[in-house]
């Protein structure tokens, strides 16, 4: 079989047998970082006790591509390298490229389990850039079907998360789950998995009664399955025991390492971004943030399980106070109008034509604005010049600062513990890797 | 190897063919090389709405060793071509791909210096499904396809008939 | 601006004084430009402030703004829990002489958002840890996020397998 790669040494980064490194001038910087970054571990065998391991980026457990460099003694952890970029698309280039518009249909692949989230978010910024808010109606749907957005995000992680822990069955449920939710979105959006659903100004189209009755008739249901669910997790032995006391980083250290979103709020530091900077309607809902003081992964597991009860009572209340009216703010350079009004009227063809073909033009400057997605903190920073397409799109991915704690939370556990904290932690690579 | 190697030619082979053809394609086990979000459909894919077990291939089997058709489901970057051609070569042969996605097809949306354009650059591939993400029920048709494309290859030329086929 | 980042920009001022070169505020967010030198003192002095202390560093990155001089800058956030507020920190350095100190030893998860603005901008941080390349291959040559280089890359710069 003839393949372009002949020798082991092109296959392997690092040495497939115990105790043999390459020699230093063919060691990956990546190998050598992982070496030096402990340099006082003393071991009384001439020969080197470590192992590295390489726990590679196509891997069942390591949701998505993410490459793991372990230097174990026997079973511990004596250091570990996460290395990314096996799923670097180029956003932030990209995005210098095209249009505020065509960005959009960008961010639903940023973190692919919450796409109406990145929308959101996306969109934020922009129209803080623009300095136009959306009506009142667009703002409670964005908010309602943000909140189920985190509500099938927190699924796949809870699923996950007991999938690698061993319990298939819950990764079952909560993807029958999240089918229901995703018929919601192709009932309401048109898109049951990359909506897009967000424009400049207002949404994409209106929810009508039937999305909404779909919405209610899932959410009646949906307490009772995540009550199964914790039925068989919650004191669950062999749970319990991988989870307890596995991953631990306190407050102050968890801040220091940049953890956001449920990961420091299982650490009790008491941040959400809903209720201290408060964006869409979030200011007229009634919600707790949810905090665990015990730092490990099963302080983590219970804070995205009562979120998503929580966001069960935050759809609820949206549905009972959502008002009439337009979708769309009515800013005619800057919201793309009406199909039917382009068909019939000269000045909306022409907003259209120049929109589309030459971007909403705001004013130059810089802004940032962040909200609180399922995994953390998601933040735009937009360098604008003044044209249709950004000069510099920033996104601050919360998986990637997620990440860069797993060091500090995987040293000194056994090999076996690091899915139940990588777990815990819910990386997503499209978004870590942008 | 194996089979193809003790056959002759005649009509005993036409019968064997089928009898292969229709044994391989019932027992597809994937290797399911998820990458980025088209991977989360083919757990969709798995899940109990559209059952994947149907046509016997809920044994996703991560080890390529073990695993007979690789589907590809996500955008390849230039680093992780060199770990999907390593893991397409550990397969052992009859293996198929599938490019699942507008991404693994021709580099979906993603025109970018670090993004692939296709993995059919560096990989043989059988079948491709489009959609960004495509629908399961696609990847379905997708599978079908690829089925219907084994029962009806002969063993013997199983290494000259490497045309692609479409699915939109 | 309100009054926290009013006082916290006066309190900036009065430190340092002429090594914060501008300050601006646009649709409620405060950029205030610094000069390269004094970046990790101010950074110091944002987290251990009494009265808003900023414990979160949100995010370092660079920007190319492909002037004459001072070609690239490199952004810090932080945020303040007590305070729920934002500042953002600018330095701006020569294309020549793009070398920036590292503030790692302040907020320890500055490590790999600086590994991020070095390999796609090319600024190089002293007293960086760990400064290697984390998105784009280990021996890459080029800075991808720079206005020079395209969007489709250079081709044959990172090698492809071979189609069998």
């Amino acid at each position: 079989m003839s393949t372009p790669y002949n020798t082991t040494e092109d296959y392997f980064d690092v040495p497939v047998l115990t105790g043999q490194l390459p020699p230093k001038e063919k060691r990956t910087k990546l190998l050598q970082a992982l070496l030096d970054m402990d340099p006082d571990i003393s071991f009384d065998d001439p020969l080197e006790n470590d192992m590295i391991l390489n726990m590679g980026p196509s891997h069942p457990a390591t949701h998505g591509v993410l490459r793991i460099l372990l230097r174990l003694d026997g079973e511990t952890i004596v250091n570990a390298m996460p290395e990314l970029g096996y799923l670097h698309r180029g956003y932030e280039k990209i995005a210098e490229n095209e249009t505020y518009h065509e960005f959009i249909t960008h961010t639903d692949r940023l973190d692919y389990l919450q796409p109406v989230h990145n929308n959101i978010g996306f969109i934020l910024a922009v129209e803080k850039l623009l300095g136009i808010e959306a009506p009142p109606r667009a703002q409670y749907i964005r908010t309602m079907l943000g909140e189920l957005a985190r509500i099938s995000s927190h699924l796949v992680a809870f699923g996950v998360m007991a999938m690698d822990v061993g319990a298939m069955t819950l990764l079952l449920w909560c993807f029958r789950e999240r089918e229901k939710i995703h018929d919601i979105f192709d009932l309401v959006i048109g898109a049951r998995f990359t909506t897009s659903y967000t424009r400049i100004g207002g949404l994409s189209q209106d929810i009508t009664d039937e999305g909404l009755h779909a919405i209610r008739a899932f959410l009646e249901q949906f307490p009772e399955r995540l009550n199964e669910g914790e039925r068989l997790l919650n004191r669950n032995r062999i749970f319990v025991d991988r989870c307890r006391g596995t991953g631990v980083i306190s407050g102050e250290q968890a801040l220091a390492w940049g953890l956001t979103g449920p990961n420091l709020r299982a650490s009790g530091v008491a941040l959400d971004l809903r209720r201290d900077t408060p964006y869409l309607v979030y200011n007229d809902l009634d919600f707790e943030v949810i905090t665990e003081p015990e730092c490990d992964s099963l302080a983590r597991y219970y804070v995205r399980l009562r979120e998503m009860k929580e966001s069960v009572r935050m759809v609820y209340q949206c549905m009972d106070k959502i008002p009439a009216g337009s979708i769309h703010a009515h800013e005619p350079k800057k919201v793309l109008p009406r199909k039917e009004r382009i068909y019939t009227r000269m000045e909306e063809l022409i907003h259209d034509f120049m929109i589309v073909n030459f971007g909403v033009n705001p004013p130059s400057g810089e802004v940032h604005h962040a909200i609180e997605s399922s995994k953390g903190q998601l933040g735009f920073h937009i360098v604008s010049r003044g044209e249709g397409h950004p000069w510099r799109l920033k996104i601050r991915s919360p998986s990637f600062c997620n990440l860069q704690a797993l060091p500090v939370l995987l040293k000194g556990h056994m090999l076996s513990d690091i899915l139940a904290i990588l777990g815990s932690l819910d990386p997503v690579m499209g978004e870590a890797d942008k | 190897m194996g089979l193809e190697s003790a056959l002759g030619e005649g009509y005993l082979t036409t019968t064997l063919d089928a009898l292969i053809g229709w044994a391989r394609k019932n027992s597809l086990w994937p290797m399911p090389m998820g990458v980025s979000c088209c991977a989360i459909e083919l757990m969709s894919a798995g899940d109990p709405r559209h059952d994947i077990s149907r046509y016997g291939m809920e044994v996703m089997r991560f080890s390529p060793r073990q695993s007979d058709v690789m589907i590809v489901a996500g955008t390849v970057t230039y680093k992780m071509a060199k770990v999907v051609r390593k893991i397409y070569d550990q397969m052992a042969e009859p293996r198929w791909v599938i490019a699942m996605g507008a991404c693994a097809s021709s580099g979906g949306m993603f025109r970018s210096y670090s993004v692939v354009q296709g993995i059919d650059l560096f990989v043989p591939v059988d079948v491709y499904a489009a959609g960004c993400p495509p629908r399961p029920e696609n990847l379905f048709n997708a599978l079908l396809v690829l089925q219907k494309k084994i029962s009806s290859s002969s063993v013997l030329e199983y290494r000259n008939s490497k045309e692609s086929l479409i699915v939109t | 601006m309100n009054l926290h980042l009013e006082q916290l920009v006066n309190t900036l001022r009065e430190r340092f004084g002429d090594a914060v070169e501008d300050v601006v505020d646009f649709r409620d967010d405060v950029i205030v430009t610094v000069h390269r030198d004094i970046i990790v003192e101010a950074a110091t002095l944002l987290r251990d402030n009494p009265e808003c202390p900023f414990p979160l560093c949100e995010d370092v990155f660079g920007i190319d703004a492909f002037t004459e001089k001072k070609r690239f800058e490199v952004n810090y956030r932080f945020f303040s829990l007590e305070k729920n507020e934002r500042v953002h920190l600018k330095v701006r350095v020569d294309e020549d002489d793009a070398v920036v100190p590292s503030i790692t030893d302040v907020f320890p998860c500055a490590g790999w958002y600086e590994r991020e603005a070095w390999d796609m901008i090319g600024v190089t941080f002293s007293g960086h840890p760990d400064l290697r390349r984390i998105y784009m291959p280990e021996d890459y040559e080029y800075f991808p996020l720079r206005k020079d280089f395209p969007l489709m890359g250079v081709s044959g710069s990172i090698p492809l397998p071979k189609r069998g």
